[in-house]
């Protein structure tokens, strides 16, 4: 009985710590993440949550930012609107300075309560293309390439293969039927009348994982020079073993961002399989990061092994990014008032701060300035050889001027 | 609502149809608007409102789905997708015209109550099951429009936002000020059903619900009824978009999906079916719920898991959370939240003596 009693007892004190607990420490600085482990993105979720969650773990085990901790809040909203407002107003309460959002809807959803609220907030990889613009949308981050600068590049990518000119080369384009997946559209119809190839676009409806009959069409009937493919979700490996037996050649294909991952390549039947497919990423593939082998150490240190989640290089290193330009805007926003606890515009002054901070190539050399939220717009190209990513090229942005011009149509 | 009467003395017709069955029902609503409209804006944190919001917003699209499906007997699951019409006729009258709220209202309401009637059509010739099918294809072709035709949507992203609403130049921005907006349009939705389904219209549809050939026979037309019944109710589905519009600044598609549609199915099940109060309790059960487990997860899961491991655990077990107290609900009590409490009154109406 007493036994019950204790923890009854233990449980009250609990919930009163938590009710008192929510109280600011002068020592923290608030950070709110939004991250489906659940929903129908969570193939990205059990991933990404765990990355963003180890790197601040490592700079708080190292002492934290300019002697101030990181309190860092991830709560899941299952990709559903309602959750994701009701979840920005606690991590509000809780004295967020910066959040991390999650999903395209839920970016559109909250951009004008961030900028009423003064809370920058990053959606990187997703979310509002035009968004790039700060003047516009003031406190919304994409810290990498939106998927404007992702058709773009990719664009660029196949002109170099194609031996340097586009002209009366054929390309298809076969996108997920969602509003992210038709984004990159106005930028590919700037680019053919640009380069004069001939574009033809094939729409996956929701849930994509049938698309027999589009990969069919493109492998038999349009024949196209090169594809580039916009999928998500269970969609990019469907695609790869889809082209595979329609005999279409991998190594004439790319993947834009969400449908690049390793996690992708097992799915399509692994590493054999998808031998050739090119994958573009915002943030750097693989394994030789000196930031992985720390948080390898810091796992070690606590007598642990390292998380299989490392495993998945690509998605994981996009947490790390997210996770490291917030912890970066807060050093700057704390360098800058002289070592008093950031405000929310403090912080998004210091994201504007970020350039020149690389974190050994896992993060583009991202420039982020007051009109320029995106950075840039820096990409990779990664091509599956032999049981990993490989590099094919360096970090590269392109056709910057069409894409400014289709953000500045934006307005 | 929580008054006790001792016994059954109506002899008239219009006894029967009041409002206030009692003088004391009438304090007991008073003491709840002030509660809620005047102290709750007054003393309630920021966050807490926000909740309130969600929930409100709720009501207003449950108590449409109610009408329908609860008091007409017609199933549907394109509600989520009236909802989004609203919310683009509203958006794009903001963005075009620069309308103010009290026009885009109605107006949002009476497009989806159009495009609702059309797709109340079928429901004569095909019932139950085979309905709620014409009705999710109802569903998918409204995503599809909306995502495929600009001239709605606004652009490939399929989203347009619009500034918040404001009155005499005064613009709602902060939680409590939309809280006092929201709030107007929940209450203007529940007055406007409790005096519905007292009038004749209601009370046709009741009997359309219960056997329609028997209330065929005794001279109502079925066809306008289901189709009045379905305009209403999209009418709801609507306003309850437009509002979503206001509060989150933005109108975009992707927030008015299938499992949108199926949730509020869920709320009027797990509220009770014909039911005004059971409308208010399924929305208020459906939203807070995942708050709800989500906070007891992380006050109690703290004392058995690590924090690290609890950050993987907590989404998934509110999920399991949530489908288990949903089956414990319908099992304890299949008619749904509303009998549960009046079952609860009943007993306390006799109370002490149980029988």
């Amino acid at each position: 009985m007493s036994r019950v009693a204790t923890t009854i007892l233990a449980a009250a004190t609990a919930v009163i710590g938590l009710a008192g607990g929510a109280a600011a420490d002068d020592k923290a600085v608030v950070v709110g993440g939004q991250c489906d482990r659940t929903g129908p993105t969570q193939i990205v979720g059990v991933v990404i949550c765990p990355a963003i969650q180890d790197y601040i773990d490592l700079i708080n085990s190292k002492g934290g930012v300019e002697g101030y901790k990181i309190t860092y809040n991830e709560l899941d909203n299952e990709y559903k609107v309602p959750q994701a407002v009701e979840e920005y107003e606690r991590q509000k309460q809780m004295g967020a300075v910066s959040m991390l959002i999650y999903g395209t809807p839920q970016t559109q959803a909250l951009n004008q309560k961030l900028t009423e609220d003064k809370i920058p907030g990053t959606s990187p990889g997703f979310g509002i293309s035009a968004s790039s613009d700060g003047k516009r949308y003031p406190y919304l981050f994409p810290i990498a390439a939106t998927y404007w600068s992702q058709g773009a590049a990719a664009v660029q990518f196949i002109k170099d293969k194609l031996g340097g000119s586009l002209k009366g080369k054929k390309i298809a384009y076969v996108y997920y039927d969602n509003p992210a997946g038709h984004e990159p559209l106005p930028i590919l119809d700037d680019l053919q009348k640009l380069e004069g190839f001939e574009l033809r676009s094939f729409a996956v409806p929701p849930p994509g994982v049938e698309m027999g009959a589009q990969v069919i069409d493109i492998a038999q009937r349009y024949r196209p020079d090169f594809v580039i493919d916009h999928l998500f979700g269970r969609s990019p490996s469907v695609a790869i073993k889809e082209y595979k037996r329609a005999g279409y050649p991998l190594s004439k294909v790319i993947g834009l961002v969400w449908a690049s991952a390793e996690n992708d390549i097992k799915a399509a039947g692994g590493w054999e399989a998808a031998e050739g497919y090119h994958t573009l990423q915002f943030a750097g593939a693989g394994d030789d990061y000196p930031v992985r082998q720390e948080i390898k150490a810091m796992y070690k240190a606590q007598g642990k092994e390292p998380p299989a989640t490392m495993d998945d290089t690509v998605i994981y290193n996009r947490g790390l990014l997210d996770a490291a330009l917030h912890v970066e805007a807060i050093r700057n926003a704390i360098k800058a008032n002289g070592g008093k606890k950031p405000t929310g515009e403090e912080v998004k002054n210091g994201f504007e701060q970020i350039h020149d901070f690389t974190l050994s190539g896992l993060v583009p050399p991202l420039k982020i300035t007051p009109e320029d939220h995106e950075g840039g717009g820096w990409v990779q190209i990664f091509q599956a050889h032999d049981g990993k990513f490989v590099k094919e090229t360096e970090w590269f942005r392109a056709y910057p001027e069409v894409v400014a011009a289709a953000v500045k149509k934006a307005e | 609502m929580f008054h006790r009467e001792a016994g059954v003395f109506k002899t008239t017709y219009a006894a029967d149809m009041a409002l206030y069955p009692l003088p004391i029902a009438k304090w007991a609503v008073a003491a709840f608007a002030g509660l809620f409209i005047v102290i709750v804006p007054l003393t309630v944190d920021e966050y807490y409102v926000s909740i309130l919001n969600l929930i409100l917003i709720a009501v207003v699209g449950a108590l449409g789905l109610n009408i329908l499906t609860g008091y007409t007997g017609q199933i549907s699951i394109g509600h989520g997708a009236f909802m989004s019409v609203g919310a683009y006729t509203a958006a794009n009258l903001v963005v075009r015209l620069g309308a103010p709220f009290w026009i885009t209202i109605p107006a949002g309401g009476l497009m989806a109550a159009l495009i609702g009637a059309v797709v109340g059509v079928p429901s004569l010739r095909i019932k139950g099951i085979y309905l709620a099918i014409a009705t999710l294809a109802a569903q998918l072709i409204i995503e599809w429009t909306i995502n495929h035709v600009p001239a709605i949507s606004g652009g490939v992203q399929a989203s347009i936002q619009v500034p918040r609403p404001s009155l005499f130049g005064f613009q709602l921005k902060t939680q409590t000020e939309l809280y006092l907006f929201l709030m107007f349009f929940a209450v203007l939705a529940i007055v406007a059903t409790a005096n519905l389904v007292r009038s004749r219209i209601g009370r046709a549809f009741v009997a359309v619900r219960d056997q329609d050939i028997a209330a065929e026979i005794i001279g109502i037309n079925i066809f306008r009824y289901k189709l009045v019944a379905f305009a209403l109710s999209s009418f709801y589905a609507g306003v309850t978009g437009v509002l979503y519009t206001y509060y989150l600044g933005i109108a975009n598609y992707e927030q008015f999906q299938l499992p949108v549609s199926i949730d509020y199915l869920a709320m009027i099940i797990i509220g009770g079916l014909g039911s005004i109060l059971g409308s208010i309790f399924g929305a208020v059960f459906v939203t807070l719920l995942p708050i709800a487990t989500r906070w007891f997860l992380e006050s109690f899961g703290a004392l058995v898991f690590q924090q690290s491991d609890l950050a993987n655990m907590i989404p998934n077990l509110r999920l399991i959370l949530f489908g288990g107290l949903i089956i414990f609900f319908l099992v304890v009590e299949p008619e749904g939240l509303n009998r549960l409490w009046r079952n609860i009154r009943n007993y306390f109406r006799v109370w002490p003596f149980s029988y």
